[in-house]
């Protein structure tokens, strides 16, 4: 959670905002992120992010639910409520098989989603500052944080010579807080007369 | 870039018309930023007034017990197992649209997929009413679920085909309506971001989870989107093989048959379909969608459901000839005299269900035809008919003779309650629906965008033909894609 102040370029074509990542990220700026209206395949290479491990964190999950399933069926049947069902087995695996199979569907899933949700920090009430709000209608949105070593007006020439549309500096929360989309307020902004 | 973009001339596309994305983002948006229409409205309160009897219906039911239905000795499962396994049934195509044919990386989903998914959740919540209200004292509903409990311990029974049913329909539903939301995190962002009103920021502004459209973001959504689809894939084929064993592993002559699983799976996917054409075509015409649900889309779907219709129909006419070749006298009285018998008292609904299921969708081996709105409106009402009567003839002509001829019950009709009950959950789906597509864009917006420039109509004219190229320069600007 901070205050930075970063420059946003705008683009309108993501044919002309791929060769633009690449020459912003050769002269050495810093992305801060590229905001799209649409997932762009080959854009997080691009971008150089490295590929997720979301894929793993659901393996994990789902074996957690098999394992869950198999052995929560097992301690009922074997030792916790044995009932002898005509004889047959206590450990009736086949029979086990459909329960186990939902369970790590299930576990797989929602511990997924919940992941992605805390990855990417979103749930409900979350607010956060966005850069563009053309951004989810038809616009790329590549923001550049300003640092020591990158002014301020030396990267808005840089976007505009790579092909930026549209370029303006903000100073933005880079978190999340919780608020309402409908108020305007940020909680890095100083209050009015509170106290009145 | 190009050829990563390119798509073979011959497919047809896929979006109509001249679009950029803020067309797109506006043509699909604008329906949720109006007023309802006068047609809206009469819908929604039509579907409210179902929804209203269904309650009653229900709640007389709750108040008096499961006699106010017409079940009787022998037919304990009538109109509600009848219903459920129908909605389960309905709710199929949703997740097939959305999983499997992501897998299959079929461009054409992306038209359908969002009100397909809405429209499987709201089936699975109809098909769950039935054996919830079915089972009387629904204030013990809980018992099913197993939990350490001051009852023994008593715990469900695990190897029982009811119990896998209570995990698999539950499990179904949670990760459709998973999917379904993380799928529309970005489009209800796209309605935050427009929107003018307050009441409206703050309220998708909740709804959106703060979704920013972050590259890192979109990467573990395609992620997530891709590992939930291979989820779903065997998840939308367990549902309905776990139903089918509701009937298939007891031992009543007509359930007994190892055939159901598929069968079920097949006949799901057909009435699925079925029930996606009817809400598309009407939605695509009073939303004005035509250019994102195309003739392209609508065709597309009448081979599945001739395709899966036949499936269901060599279905039918295996079952028929394994019950004489088994020589099983039971399992031939149950199709023989049951079924096949039109004078046998519900020999009428086997051949509705035949003529409805097996030889209606023939007529969409004709291009013509599959193509054709009206006649397409019509199929769909028909085989789901025919497919609600698939499950009549399965549940009450297996039941209604038992090995006992003094106990052949009487002529089997639902009550009012019986009726009410069915309409309810048809007004439970149509209000939901209605609400879904005022407030929520029933077509997947980022994911329209994503395809746009590959097989939207005009940027299709625009790409030359891949095909007129020389090999070595085809090979030479596909290795250097980016």
């Amino acid at each position: 959670m901070a205050v930075k102040k970063f420059v946003v370029g705008i683009f309108t074509d993501e044919e002309v905002l791929f060769p633009a990542i690449k020459k912003v990220r050769s002269a050495g700026y810093k992305i801060h992120d590229v905001y799209t209206p649409m997932p762009i395949h080959g854009l997080d290479h691009a971008m150089g992010l490295r590929d997720t491990s979301l894929h793993t964190a659901g393996f994990i999950y789902g074996i957690t639910g098999t394992t869950t399933a198999l052995s929560g069926i097992g301690w009922v049947f074997n030792s916790d409520w044995p009932v002898n069902i005509g004889g047959k087995s206590h450990f009736d695996l086949p029979a086990w098989i459909p329960i186990t199979f939902e369970l790590t569907v299930l576990f797989s899933a929602v511990g997924m989603v919940l992941t992605f949700c805390y990855l990417c920090q979103m749930a409900p009430f979350v607010r956060k500052h966005h850069f563009n709000l053309r951004s989810t209608d038809d616009q790329f949105t590549m923001v550049i944080e300003c640092t020591d070593k990158n002014s301020e007006t030396e990267i808005t020439a840089f976007l505009q010579s790579v092909g930026a549309v549209g370029i303006n500096t903000q100073m933005a929360e880079t978190g999340w807080w919780l608020g309402s989309y409908a108020k305007d307020k940020t909680p890095f902004q100083k209050e009015g007369n509170v106290l009145a | 870039m190009a050829s990563l973009r390119y798509e073979s001339q011959v497919r047809a596309p896929l979006v109509d018309g001249t679009k950029d994305y803020h067309q797109v983002t506006e043509d699909i948006i604008r329906p949720i930023e109006a007023a309802p229409t006068r047609s809206w409205w009469i819908g929604f309160i039509v579907a409210l007034g179902c929804l209203t009897f269904g309650i009653i219906s229900v709640a007389t039911q709750v108040i008096y017990g499961v006699g106010q239905w017409n079940l009787n000795r022998t037919i304990g499962w009538g109109w509600d197992i009848t219903n459920f396994v129908w909605w389960v049934g309905i709710g199929h195509a949703g997740t097939l649209i959305s999983a499997i044919l992501l897998l299959f990386r079929q461009g054409w989903r992306t038209g359908v997929n969002r009100a397909a998914e809405a429209m499987t959740i709201f089936a699975v919540m109809c098909a769950g009413q039935f054996p919830i209200w079915h089972m009387g004292r629904v204030w013990l509903a809980f018992f099913i679920m197993p939990y350490p409990n001051s009852r023994g311990p008593l715990w469900p029974n695990f190897n029982s085909p009811l119990l896998w049913d209570v995990f698999a329909i539950s499990t179904y539903f949670t990760v459709s309506l998973l999917f379904w939301y993380t799928g529309l995190l970005p489009d209800i962002a796209t309605v935050r971001d427009r929107a003018k009103l307050k009441w409206r920021k703050a309220f998708y502004g909740v709804a959106s989870f703060g979704w920013s459209g972050s590259a890192k973001h979109w990467q573990r959504h395609e992620a997530l989107a891709l590992v939930l689809a291979g989820l779903s894939t065997p998840l939308v084929l367990s549902v309905h093989t776990i139903v089918s064993f509701d009937f298939a592993t007891s031992v009543i002559p007509g359930w007994h048959t190892t055939i159901f699983p598929p069968y079920f799976v097949a006949g799901a996917i057909f009435s699925g379909f079925a029930m996606v054409q009817t809400l598309l075509l009407v939605t695509r015409k009073v939303l004005n969608l035509k250019d994102y649900i195309t003739i392209e889309h609508i065709d597309v779907m009448n081979k599945v459901i001739v395709l899966t219709g036949s499936i269901v129909g060599i279905a039918y006419l295996t079952e028929l000839f394994i019950s004489w070749y088994g020589q099983n006298k039971y399992e031939g009285w149950a199709f023989a005299q049951n079924r096949v018998n039109i004078f046998s008292p519900y020999g009428w609904s086997y051949y509705l269900m035949m003529g409805c299921n097996v030889l209606s969708p023939q007529i969409f081996w004709f291009r013509k035809m599959r193509r054709n709105i009206t006649v397409t409106m019509f199929m769909s009402i028909l085989v789901n008919i025919g497919m609600w009567f698939e499950r009549f003839v399965i549940i009450v002509t297996s039941i209604y003779r038992d090995y006992l001829p003094s106990s052949w019950s009487t002529y089997y009709a639902p009550s009012i309650w019986e009726i009410g009950f069915y309409v309810g959950t048809f007004g439970l789906f149509f209000t939901c629906y209605f609400l879904f597509s005022k407030f929520f864009p029933v077509i997947a917006v980022a994911e329209i965008k994503h395809i746009l420039k590959k097989s939207g109509e005009s940027y299709k004219d625009k790409m030359g033909p891949q095909e007129a190229m020389p090999v070595e320069e085809f090979a030479h600007e596909y290795t250097h894609a980016h």
